[in-house]
């Protein structure tokens, strides 16, 4: 098992949120159109960004984590998101995600022998079960897509964890919105 | 009055659980019923808070605190009905416990309807010395049986999953049975991954369950005899809702192995698997009813998830529930015409009942905002849910006729997924005189 836990995803999903930020657009010579960033002016974060090695030349598309697991990352080397949200009781990919979830499929196409485990989870409201099974259903939408933008089935697998792996205990809006989703991980 | 059923509660409470005991409602309408605190010989051991504490929790009942009572009889003919008169007294218990000759622990009581001025049981329970819980739980459903006509569930279990540190690195899941009042609490699995939806055979023998121990859902069944655990189903996808069919040899559950979760059956003995639904829908949740010819289940096949039936014979599919856009997860009631669900309304999420025949509205019967998982008593008398209260899971007793919550709350972490327990097979005897 490589799950990354769930205090690291809190400080990855920080650093990350933080990184793409200041990605750069110059991309990786992908025909994926990057959209105009707003930059932020705060600090580098104190974990430092990791550095390719200087004398590879080719640009990584995934990198290692000291923790042990594997993202997958930008021209730049910062990483990039590995999360899409939800509404309530849907499973439709919101458009603002497709870009992000485009990066990915990129990245896996250029990487055959990379895999990704895609998992699916809700917030807590509505009953266990059914939410294992919305879980799944929101897996198999990011899956679809990325199947669509040409990643192989071989690459992917999709499992659900309903609302059994929370990211927020907390029982807000705010809260549950950050629950309702599907991670990206990398093995 | 009120107050005395608390403190009566508190006091059982802090013999020796885990769990912490809340009352939660009104008490003002139900029937007051006198347990005049046992007469005690030699090194026997008193069972009358229990029995107090159980009859509180079926919501039928008010014990009548101990301080007001004009006298303290021991046997029927000590009563004087005048005594019970006066406080509005219905019904009084009366007894003793005793070490007998062969080193059992003896209870003999009697349950006296005062208005009636009747002796409606005159009995015996006899146990192990080292057991006086289970002695004072079979009491107490002997009680409830005389004074109502149905027999008491207070000597059933409940299965349900404690959650420890959840989100951090030493996150821990413990498959738990405990007495069904959250005494006696023994562990039956523990896994550092999610396990869900514990289910009973109706012999009380088995439990399956759900278990992500191998990094997603897999169904397992353990006999709580030998300790022996089984891999039931481990397909691709989902494999969940485990659910016993009414004769223990089957099992329904829920696959996505063929695209989407759909509802199949297997027969346990020969693992042949036969799908039931077949629809691109969630079809989840699936429970029987108690003929064992159908199914209701979990379906968002109209648009939102609500209650379906599927004939296991045509396979035909009925819609049961159409009030609101979420009702899931149904429990057939043991009068085999009701079921309760979790119901959401705009205050939340409930658990509600209502007849299968849908000749009656939904009637909801609790009252927090994330209220899932609804477990009903083999006696139909008494439900289990789990909610949250101030970011903890917690259980939730509640009588069917909605007079009495109790909270059952554990310092250890959250508590979900009960799962009340069939009449298990007793240690005690009953004897009627």
């Amino acid at each position: 098992m490589s799950h990354l836990k769930n205090g690291a995803w809190i400080a990855l999903l920080l650093v990350c949120g933080l990184l793409t930020a200041c990605a750069s657009q110059t991309g990786c010579g992908t025909p994926v159109e990057e959209e105009p960033v707003v930059v932020d002016e705060r600090p580098e974060p104190s974990e430092p960004a990791p550095v390719p090695e200087p004398e590879v030349e080719e640009i990584p598309d995934f990198m290692d984590l000291p923790d042990g697991t594997t993202v997958a990352v930008d021209a730049d080397g910062s990483v990039i998101r590995s999360v899409v949200n939800f509404e309530f009781d849907e499973s439709e990919i919101g458009s603002g995600d497709f870009r992000v979830l485009q990066q990915h499929a990129t990245r896996l196409n250029r990487n055959r022998d990379q895999s990704v485990v895609i998992e699916g989870h809700c917030d807590e409201r509505g009953t266990r079960e059914y939410n294992l099974a919305l879980g799944e259903r929101r897996a198999m939408a990011v899956q679809d897509f990325l199947l669509a933008n040409g990643v192989r089935p071989s690459q992917m697998s999709a499992r659900s964890f309903g609302e059994e792996r929370p990211v927020d205990t907390g029982s807000d809006e705010a809260a549950w919105a950050k629950n309702r989703r599907v991670e990206l991980k990398y093995e | 009055m009120k107050r005395s059923l608390v403190v009566a509660l508190l006091f059982v409470a802090n013999v020796c659980s885990p769990f912490e005991i809340v009352i939660d409602r009104g008490v003002d309408t139900l029937a007051p019923v006198a347990i005049v605190p046992f007469r005690i010989y030699e090194n026997a051991i008193d069972i009358t808070p229990i029995v107090n504490s159980d009859l509180s929790s079926s919501g039928q009942f008010r014990p009548v605190d101990e301080a007001n009572m004009l006298s303290l009889p021991s046997s029927a003919e000590e009563v004087v009905y005048h005594d019970w008169r006066v406080l509005g007294t219905d019904y009084v218990v009366v007894g003793s416990v005793f070490i007998d000759g062969l080193g059992l622990l003896v209870a003999d009581f009697e349950v006296i309807d005062v208005n009636q001025e009747r002796i409606l049981l005159s009995a015996q329970v006899k146990g192990q010395v080292e057991d006086p819980r289970s002695l004072a739980h079979h009491v107490s459903d002997e009680v409830f049986r005389a004074m109502t006509g149905v027999r008491g569930a207070f000597s059933t279990r409940v299965a349900y999953v404690l959650v420890e540190n959840r989100t951090q690195v030493d996150e821990r899941h413990t498959l738990m049975i405990a007495d069904f009042d959250g005494e006696r609490e023994i562990p039956i699995l523990v896994s550092d991954q999610p396990i869900l939806s514990p289910a009973w055979s109706s012999d009380g023998t088995h439990l399956a369950y759900v278990s992500f121990a191998a990094g997603s859902s897999a169904i397992h069944i353990i006999n709580l005899e030998t300790g022996q655990s089984r891999l039931l189903a481990n397909f691709e996808g989902i494999n969940s809702a485990p659910a016993f069919s009414p004769d223990g040899d089957y099992i329904a559950m829920v696959l996505s192995r063929d695209g989407n979760p759909d509802i199949y059956t297997i027969e346990i003995a020969s693992n042949v698997i036969r799908r039931i639904t077949n629809h691109r829908a969630i079809d989840t949740e699936p429970v029987w009813e108690l003929n064992g010819e159908n199914l209701i289940f979990t379906s968002d096949r109209g648009g939102s998830p609500q209650i379906y039936r599927v004939s296991l014979d045509s396979l035909r599919v009925a819609r049961l529930t159409y009030e609101g856009t979420y009702n899931a997860r149904p429990r057939v009631m043991p009068d085999r015409t009701n079921f309760i669900f979790v119901h959401r309304s705009p205050t939340g999420f409930h658990i509600a009942w209502r007849d299968l025949a849908g000749d009656r509205a939904a009637r909801i019967l609790s009252s927090n905002v994330l209220d899932e998982s609804p477990s009903v008593a083999p006696n139909g008398v008494m439900m289990m849910y789990s909610t949250k209260s101030n970011r903890k899971g917690i259980l939730s007793i509640v009588s069917v006729s909605g007079e009495v919550e109790y909270k059952l709350t554990s310092p250890a972490g959250d508590v979900i997924e009960p799962a009340w327990s069939p009449y298990l097979p007793l240690t005690t005897t009953f004897v009627e005189r």
